[in-house]
């Protein structure tokens, strides 16, 4: 047993690692993901472009505008005098917002009646304006003035005022670097699914498409040397796409990983039973890497939507919920969140633990099944 | 080089038939691409298994070797049932593939490494076995080569060393010398024989009819089935008619004649001129001079050669 899988891993690692593709693949691919997704749900948002229109002239005014452009988070780019230079730097998108200060802005400072500062957004990027809307609350209050939101939406070259903005006086602030640490971290459950799922498969299938296959399959190996050989190389595989992703994650991103390493990769090592359950019964199913290649996209794609990654499962209609219960990626996601963000252990994950145990060993037991050990 | 197997002595029982096969069918949907075929090989002997392209040898080959199930009849190889124990077969068998089956991104050594490693050849044995099949391949300078930058005959010769690395008692190998030059063809048949020396039994497959006069025992596959079996002295000796070679020029345009010609059963070119099939060459010679007063030709009796023979059935079989 064991000289036969020593053979076949030491073949698969020489093969994996000598194909420059697969290096990329293995060794590239997921810490390049990580640092793009990193960046692309980065929600922290610097440097908007401003356009301050002040009226009212006073050392009251001039200091609240020193303190939006000393945020960090505002950027002047111009300062106007009247109503019209302002539209325009909006409506061409020079400007994401407008600082405006009317008269008396001073003196009801000082007079204690309060004083209104007005903030008008690009609303076109929601999202964006609804950060940068965050920043200016927290400023003007820091002030002792209150924000008067003007949200505009840039539509047809004309500005449009949309709606006046309640404050907000929820101070979500800090939500805004922690989007981050939620989903950096859920990054390693998709490039563990893929990673391993694909490869596994295409181990398998290129050699029936090269031929290679029909040399092995007349020596005594076993069925189960085969498939210990072509699914712990992508194991291991699978540990190094989790250590990349974790690196980039607490030394790129600064994510924090407060739970313990063991359980990260012991529920890494449940999980790989499915995906590299998934990726042999690909395997029995496909003649070509190509064929591989589209089923594997057919598992990954509903795989990923109902996992809770990017769409809370709470809000997915009922019969879909219950859909979910069948992804072994839904457990992991959960797994991998909680260990990296609460920091959690075995006494409040062994329910999902569990479920990704017997999701692992359905899969792998049918994949088992169904591998047969000649050309039929 | 494998030892011979001990032979029948007066305490053991003899063994088994390297190879039987009974009925043996497979179809692939409604197509059957080898239909009942029944033959035996005896232990030692070099069989060859003859057709044309697509006549089926391969299935049988992959059928014997345990790597296609049968879809009725039987089989067996050295005494193990081919549909029911195909694993204790793998353990007496070496297989060369048609299409060369290593792998092109693993050196040589690396090749027969792996494959010593699945066919757990003891460690003292590894070394003396690698450097047989690495001395036999002619590969010593270019052990640490990739595979898939040698030529066609020492990939040819590399596969077999890798099929052979634990010293198989029965070896199938399925158009070992397609697509390689003359010179390796022939060195690779100096090493069949080397291995048949040994006692090894040898079931290999060719459309080459030169390749074929070198087995000890010939079948000849057409169409999925067994149309004829023997050695090729047996075969020839068979051969409904005689053969009358006929030297001309333009053979074209002389076939077309001398088919029309009463007993002439089939004209076909051969080489340089015709090989025709007589009932009788002593009366045929002098009417075929008669026939063509006008031509320069040059008419023998000859000894039917196997493609005289192949040639007859395949068009006795397709009309
Ligand atoms: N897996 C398969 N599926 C369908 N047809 C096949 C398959 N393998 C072989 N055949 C068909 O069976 C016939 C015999 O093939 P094969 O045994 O490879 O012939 P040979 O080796 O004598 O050239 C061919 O017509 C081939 O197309
Ligand atoms: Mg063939």
């Amino acid at each position: 047993m064991y000289e036969r899988l020593k053979a076949m891993l030491i073949k698969e690692f020489i093969q994996v690692l000598r194909d420059p593709r697969m290096r990329f693949v293995v060794f590239i691919i997921p810490a390049v993901q990580t640092i793009i997704f990193g960046y692309a749900v980065n929600t922290d948002v610097r440097h908007v472009a401003t356009a301050i229109y002040d009226l009212d002239n006073s050392s009251q005014s001039r200091e609240l505008a020193d303190r939006f452009l000393q945020s960090g988070y505002f950027e002047l780019t111009e300062r106007v005098s009247d109503e019209a230079r302002a539209r325009e730097l909006i409506d061409r998108g020079e400007v994401k917002a407008l600082l405006r200060m009317n008269h008396g802005f001073g003196a009801g400072l000082i007079g204690g009646r309060g004083a209104t500062v007005q903030l008008i957004l690009d609303g076109t990027d929601s999202n964006t304006a609804g950060i940068v809307l965050n920043y200016a609350v927290r400023i003007a209050n820091g002030y002792g003035s209150q924000l008067q939101l003007a949200a505009v939406q840039r539509a047809a070259g004309r500005s449009l005022p949309v709606h006046g903005v309640e404050l907000a006086s929820r101070a979500w602030y800090n939500e805004n670097l922690e989007s981050r640490n939620y989903f950096v971290p859920a990054v390693i459950t998709n490039i563990v699914f893929i990673i391993t799922m694909l490869l596994s498969s295409m181990a398998v299938v290129r050699e029936k498409e090269i031929g290679t296959i029909e040399q092995v399959i007349v020596t005594p190996i076993g069925k189960g040397e085969f498939i210990l050989g072509k699914t712990v190389p992508f194991v291991l595989i699978g540990f190094i796409n989790v250590a990349l992703v974790s690196l980039v994650a607490v030394f790129w991103f600064e994510v924090p990983l407060r739970g313990s390493l063991m359980l990260l990769f012991g529920s890494t090592a449940v999980f790989l039973m499915s995906s590299l359950g998934i990726g042999l019964l690909i395997s029995t199913i496909s003649r070509t890497q190509q064929q591989a290649m589209m089923s594997a996209f057919f598992v990954i794609f509903p795989a990923m939507l109902l996992s809770g990654f990017a769409f809370p499962i709470e809000s997915m209609p009922e019969p879909v919920q219950w859909l979910t219960y069948l992804n072994p990626m839904r457990f992991f996601l959960v797994i991998i969140r909680s260990i990296f963000q609460k920091g959690v252990g075995l006494e409040i994950l062994w329910p999902q633990l569990l479920a990704l145990s017997i999701i692992g060993v359905v899969i792998l037991t049918l994949a088992i099944a169904r591998f047969k050990k000649n050309l039929s | 080089m494998p030892e011979p197997q001990p032979q029948a002595a007066a305490t053991a029982p003899p063994l088994p038939p390297a190879v039987v096969l009974r009925e043996l069918t497979r179809r692939f949907g409604d197509f059957t691409a080898v239909n009942r075929v029944s033959l035996e090989v005896t232990r030692g002997e070099i069989f060859g298994f003859l057709g044309p392209n697509g006549a089926g040898k391969s299935t049988t080959i992959r059928m014997l070797c345990g790597i296609l199930p049968p879809t009725s009849g039987s089989g067996s190889v050295a005494g193990f049932d081919i549909a029911s124990q195909s694993e204790q077969i793998k353990k007496q068998i070496g297989y060369m593939s048609q299409k060369f089956s290593l792998y092109e991104d693993l050196t040589v050594e690396e090749n027969i490494d792996f494959y010593s490693g699945i066919y757990r050849i003891p460690g003292a044995k590894k070394r003396e076995r690698k450097e047989w099949v690495i001395e036999m391949a002619g590969l010593a300078d270019r052990r640490g080569a990739r595979t898939a930058t040698l030529s066609g005959g020492w990939k040819q010769r590399l596969a077999l060393g890798c099929a052979i690395l634990h010293e198989p008692p029965i070896v199938f190998l399925d158009e070992p010398t397609s697509g390689v030059d003359p010179v390796s063809r022939r060195s690779f048949w100096e090493l069949i024989y080397r291995l048949a020396g040994a006692g090894v039994t040898i079931f290999v497959t060719t459309h080459y009819l030169e390749e074929a006069e070198c087995c000890d025992r010939l079948g000849f596959i057409f169409g999925g089935e067994l149309i004829a079996l023997g050695s090729p002295a047996e075969l020839k000796k068979g051969f409904p008619g005689e053969i009358v070679a006929l030297e001309c020029e333009r053979p074209f345009e002389v076939l077309k004649r001398v088919e029309a010609l009463p007993g002439v059963r089939q004209a076909t070119l051969f080489g340089a001129g015709l090989h025709l099939t007589v009932d009788r060459a002593e009366t045929l010679i002098p009417a075929l001079r008669e026939a063509l007063p006008d031509l320069e030709v040059h008419l023998e009796r000859i000894a039917p050669s196997l493609e005289d023979l192949f040639v007859s059935f395949m068009e006795a079989r397709t009309g």
